[in-house]
């Protein structure tokens, strides 16, 4: 799996927020396997230091990682986010948040597609936060956009695919963009059906470090996009309507 | 004079961004910065302030 020319071994894209403790959230991603964190940046008091503690903890994951501009509301705010990010985290890659409407944290679509396309033009790789919207989406690629991340469901909310049809309206238009389910998936069944679909990756943060024992459901997560992948590529059976026996007819004895 | 540190009223002695920035405790620190809401670069600290101005400095956080 490639996103922006660059070999990523793993599906499977961690956050690195809410964790109990900073031991905890090392174990989880050892136990993912996670090839790609996702990190922040924000304000930080003179003194404090709590930025460079984070930078040594996500260098020792060994990990790719990738700055969001989560909690950006407006066109110029993701992009000067996204600016101070590059320069901290030095690296090109920005998942794109441009929050549209505070209790879904649905994207701001018109702002997302416009912060893209600068960012695109100012050398970055561009990661959409989106919707499964198809039109969006298409608006998103001629931005300059080679990656799309379409959620879920909203943020933190752990529902799963809450529009099957409209997740897979999407990868079929695109069968050739890198996607990732980004967002509102709870349970690695979750993950493996948007792995089934074709989906390239899933990224998840809350249903991991929210859960009881986070490195076990890492792990968790971890097997279920390497089954959801496995299945995807096996090109799986047409499900259909009336029975149909698995163990041959003839043969059988006639016993009664 | 006083600018906005973070949101906060900041009187500060400092006429220049990295000189402001070593003033309040940042030296050294693994910092990123914003006057005005555009992005300052760290080649580009010798930026002078004028009162009022707003300083947004930022690090490395955790992120989803």
């Amino acid at each position: 799996m490639r996103f922006y020319g660059t070999e990523i071994a793993s599906r499977l894209m961690l956050g690195t927020a809410q964790y109990p403790s900073p031991a905890v959230l090392a174990e989880a991603f050892r136990r993912s396997g996670a090839g790609i964190a996702t990190v922040s940046v924000r304000r930080e008091a003179g003194g404090e230091k709590a930025g460079a503690a984070f930078w040594d903890l996500v260098r020792e994951l060994g990990v790719s990682l990738l700055p969001n501009t989560a909690g950006c509301h407006s066109v110029r705010e993701a992009v000067t986010t996204a600016q101070m990010a590059r320069e901290l985290f030095g690296t090109s890659w920005i998942k794109l948040e441009v929050i549209g409407h505070t209790d879904t944290l649905q994207p701001d679509p018109f702002a997302l597609v416009e912060a893209a396309r600068i960012l695109t033009e100012e050398g970055f790789q561009v990661f959409p936060y989106t919707t499964e919207d198809v039109v969006l989406a298409d608006r998103l690629l001629n931005a300059g956009c080679e990656v799309l991340m379409p959620w879920g469901a909203p943020i933190g909310t752990g529902l799963g695919l809450t529009n099957i049809y409209g997740l897979r309206t999407l990868r079929a238009q695109f069968p050739d963009v890198p996607m990732v389910v980004d967002a509102g998936l709870g349970l690695p069944s979750q993950a493996a059906m948007a792995m089934e679909m074709g989906y390239d990756a899933v990224l998840l943060n809350t249903a991991v470090a929210k859960a009881g024992d986070p490195a076990a459901m890492a792990e968790g997560f971890a097997r279920a996009v390497e089954a959801g992948r496995l299945a995807f590529e096996a090109d799986p059976m047409e499900p259909r309507d009336m029975a149909a026996p698995s163990t041959p007819v003839i043969g059988k004895a006639f016993l009664s | 004079m006083q600018i906005m540190v973070n949101g906060s009223p900041t009187d500060v002695a400092a006429a220049t961004l990295a000189a402001v920035l070593d003033e309040l405790g940042y030296g050294g620190a693994t910092v990123a910065t914003a006057v005005n809401e555009a992005f300052v670069p760290a080649t580009r600290r010798n930026l002078a302030l004028s009162p009022g101005d707003r300083l947004e400095i930022v690090a490395p956080r955790q992120g989803g």
